[in-house]
């Protein structure tokens, strides 16, 4: 077929008269867009404001906890009545808030914000499509999301405050708007905005499943994809699965709210009143919702992860340590995420034989999780490393992510956790390997594909500053509650002080210091925001291949239009890992480059593909067969 | 982990690449997330039915009929498919509306079928073995909804002669969703009266 036929044409039905040079209005191209790398830009966006909003709310009450006797008058222009007469945060207020912060970093910044900019920006660009499966359908999962952004965010401003029940919201709690203000009108809205949200993430989840399977270029095999598809593909598997079960658990919480239907309420008194309802059991909700629970939490990790694998390799120019084992790793921990999710319910009365195996496959999780951080420092070892700020934050979550770890194997084993659960001590462990870990992934990703996103740089002194605060930074913030947690302080407490005689009265200097901490830690995330903005406007121009990394991306022009490249897509030959190969000049050879063409620097083995160099040239035709169907 | 290794390997064909429809490939994943849905909700049935204090009813003798409608519209859905693969496209046009019908028809034999639940003094609100049944007919009746919307579609299409031997993408995703929808709800229904 004659390459001048090839043009843009999207995967869906309405682009086939929608060719690259017809130029788009603005709504179209900035607001209902359906061109991939718009979306993502959108998601990131997004994330970045969501992720200033719910740090915010973390200090508000780390403010709380670490000076509890200060005044703080000065918040009430902010806060209003949210600040009480003694000049003190309301109690109630409190929990909303912690609350609040839970479900926005969680839902909204770490799963929104991280699969949906590079899952979205990276997957077509990195397989040569050109674009996701469904443009429609993934325009509609942002919009959907920026649905249930708003309802989240209007739920703060209404008299009774928001959802204050934990972001696990557990009945009766959250069931019964007598219980406590938040779970009135506040819960009924989390409820809302979080059924947008799943609504969201499934059509999301959908195309990049759909995308990675049936839209890669010829040549692109499953062992050809580099280690960020592989992860997206398995995370997207993971919300596929688990999120319609969540949806499930709000169903019948609604129906119990405000129906009347007793699917987990039975035998309560309240205010002195017994309820109606019988027969209900608030653990059948548990189960629901942990089963999206424990898969949520490498949905949000195994992207960071897979951004991580590729920077790493890239910036130690070195093949990645162990590719079919990082895959390996990848699945095994896919698998193992759905059979694990009891480990938070050890204290829930349930059978103690049932604890111990689910205890038992927690452990397991351990070995794939070993093995990626053994292949991450394996792939450093006398590497070539170039020390990009990317690259630090890639190996902050290496960092971060076996310190945070190795508190898991002490909370798996249900005896412990009987003790730990609900401390101190599990805030410190799942900060840690969750919330700071894949927030380091997520910086890394964009300072490694800002000059793909925006065509410009970012200042990279200002990115190492940037790095060494958040690094000292989160360390100091989440280590010392290990201790806070051991000594027995618990979660989403207001006060601590009159706990147990003022046993923990001599922990307020370490409270106050992580506050501190928190506080300066966020603080200098205003660096990287100033960063980011500015060079978006005012960066310098990015050339087309900065890092000098092998991924197809970085063979498309430096301003992508719709369709990402102008010609053919590129076809792909090689693995994408081959950095300082013995024999080469360079010290890399991007995907597309033939065997034929490096005949200096082939294997064996790699000597013999150069036959099937014809066979995925013939596929040409096939692959433009999916673009004008 | 060797078994991981050579799963990958199975799937590490060249050709494989390009040979799926990606807008049926998107509808069998939208089905998977509709499967794990309501998985969770009898799975959420069985756990809470094995902590007792739990109301033994007669499910409607209705929804056995109702069943029965819904296998007939998927036989007249077939009817439509095999009327389009041969150009047939008046067999076509009745087929679908005759399925049409019937997807109504089985609505509201679901509907006098929650009214013979309430005959039975078993209410939505109540004993949670009674709700549950109401939620899964409700919900699958909800999705069925949507199966009637992705018919009218393609009636349209049908109508437009959108649809032919050389276009049965539409009528394929159509026929794959409802024959979904029929064997969703012959699960629930027999998990209902299995577990009842
Ligand atoms: C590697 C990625 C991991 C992530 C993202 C992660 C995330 C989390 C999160 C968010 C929680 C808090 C649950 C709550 O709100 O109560 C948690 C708790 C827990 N984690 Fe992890 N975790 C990871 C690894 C591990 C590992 C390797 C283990 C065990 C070997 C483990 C065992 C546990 C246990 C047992 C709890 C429950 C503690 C409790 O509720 O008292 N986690 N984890
Ligand atoms: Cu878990």
């Amino acid at each position: 077929m004659a390459t001048a036929e090839l043009h843009a044409h999207d995967a869906h039905a309405h682009a086939h008269d929608e060719h690259e040079h017809h130029e788009l209005g603005f709504i179209q191209k900035y607001v209902f867009s359906e061109d991939h790398k718009t979306i993502a830009k959108q998601y990131l966006i997004t994330g970045i404001i969501w992720a200033f909003f719910g740090g915010g709310l973390s200090i508000l009450f780390r403010l709380q906890l670490g000076f509890p006797d200060m005044n703080l008058e000065w918040l009430r222009p902010l806060l209003g009545g949210w600040i009480d007469e003694s000049g003190k945060l309301d109690k109630e207020f409190y929990l909303a808030l912690v609350t609040m912060h839970g479900t926005i970093m969680v839902f909204f910044v770490l799963t929104a914000g991280l699969s949906g900019t590079f899952s979205n920006y990276l997957i077509p660009l990195q397989i040569g499509a050109r674009d996701m499966a469904s443009g429609f359908i993934n325009m509609l999962s942002f919009w959907f999301f920026a649905l249930a952004s708003v309802i989240m965010f209007s739920s703060l401003f209404i008299e009774t405050g928001p959802a204050s029940g934990g972001w696990v919201i557990y009945p009766p709690l959250s069931a019964l708007p007598q219980a406590m203000p938040g779970s009135g009108l506040g819960m009924t809205l989390w409820l809302t905005s979080m059924a947008f949200f799943i609504v969201s993430q499934l059509m999301g989840g959908i195309n990049y499943i759909c995308t990675i399977i049936n839209l890669r270029t010829r040549g692109m095999s499953f062992t050809k994809l580099p280690l960020t598809i592989w992860s997206f593909f398995f995370t997207a598997i993971l919300g596929l699965l688990s999120f319609p079960v969540l949806l499930s658990a709000a169903l019948l919480l609604i129906f119990d709210r405000s129906f009347g239907t007793s699917f987990y309420l039975s035998e309560i008194y309240i205010q002195g009143e017994a309820l109606p309802n019988m027969g209900g059991s608030p653990i059948l909700y548990q189960h629901l919702f942990w089963f999206l629970g424990h898969p949520e939490v490498y949905i949000v990790l195994l992207p960071a992860l897979g951004i991580t694998s590729e920077i790493i390799a890239t910036n130690a120019r070195k093949p990645i340590f162990g590719y079919r084992a990082m895959i390996g790793s990848m699945m095994g921990i896919t698998l193992l995420a759905f059979i694990v999710w009891a480990h938070h319910m050890f204290i829930t009365g349930m059978n103690p034989f049932l604890g111990s195996v689910f205890m038992f496959l927690t452990l397991i999780i351990a070995v794939p999780s070993a093995v990626k951080a053994f292949n991450y420092i394996t792939t450093l070892w006398k590497g070539n490393i170039i020390f990009t700020p990317a690259m630090l934050f890639s190996i902050g979550l290496v960092s971060l992510f076996i310190s945070g770890g190795l508190t898991g194997i002490i909370l798996g084993n249900s005896a412990l956790d009987i003790n730990l659960h609900d401390t101190y001590f599990v805030v410190a462990h799942f900060h840690l390997v969750m919330g700071a870990a894949s927030f380091f992934g997520l910086m890394a990703g964009v300072y490694h594909w800002f000059p793909k996103m925006f065509g410009k740089t970012m200042n990279r002194t200002m990115g190492y500053i940037h790095f060494w605060c958040t690094f000292v930074g989160v360390y100091c913030v989440f280590f010392p509650m290990h201790y806070i947690g051991i000594a027995g302080f618990p979660r989403r407490y207001y006060s601590f002080t009159a706990l147990a005689n003022d046993a923990q009265n001599s922990f307020t200097d370490l409270n106050m210091f992580i506050s501190i901490a928190a506080i300066l830690t966020f603080s200098s995330q205003l660096l990287f925001a100033l960063n980011f903005f500015y060079s978006i406007f005012k960066g310098k121009r990015a050339t087309q291949n900065p890092w000098n990394s092998n991924t197809l991306e970085w063979t498309a022009p430096i301003e992508l239009g719709h369709g990402n490249w102008e010609g053919e897509i590129p076809a792909v030959y090689r693995w994408p890992y081959d950095y300082s190969k013995p024999g080469s000049a360079s010290d890399f050879i991007p995907q597309n480059v033939p065997f034929s063409a490096t005949p200096e620097s082939n294997l064996p083995e790699e000597n013999e593909e150069i036959a099937k160099e014809k066979e995925i040239e013939g596929l040409l035709e096939t692959q433009n067969g999916v673009y004008n169907h | 982990m060797t078994t991981d290794l050579e799963n990958i390997n199975y799937i590490d064909e060249p050709k494989e690449t390009l040979s799926m429809n990606p807008k049926k490939f998107l509808l069998w994943l939208f089905i998977v997330s509709i499967m794990m849905m309501f998985a969770a909700f009898t799975s959420a049935y069985l756990v809470r039915k094995a902590e007792g204090n739990w109301l033994e009813f007669k499910l409607p003798v209705l929804f056995w009929y109702s069943s029965a409608v819904l296998l007939i519209s998927s036989i007249s859905m077939h009817i439509a498919y095999l009327a389009a693969k041969k150009d047939n496209i008046n067999t076509l046009r009745i087929a679908i509306s005759i399925t049409f019908v019937l997807g109504l028809v089985f609505l509201v034999m679901q509907l006098f079928g929650w009214k013979e639940l309430v005959a039975v003094n078993v209410y939505f609100v109540g004993n949670p073995s009674g709700s549950f049944v109401y939620v899964f007919s409700g919900l699958h009746g909800l999705h069925l909804i949507s199966g009637l919307v992705v018919l009218c579609f393609a009636f349209v299409s049908a109508f437009r002669l959108k649809i032919h031997a050389k276009a049965l993408n539409q009528i394929q995703i159509c026929a794959t969703y409802w024959h979904f929808l029929d064997i969703l709800w012959l699960y629930l229904f027999f998990f209902l009266i299995y577990n009842n």
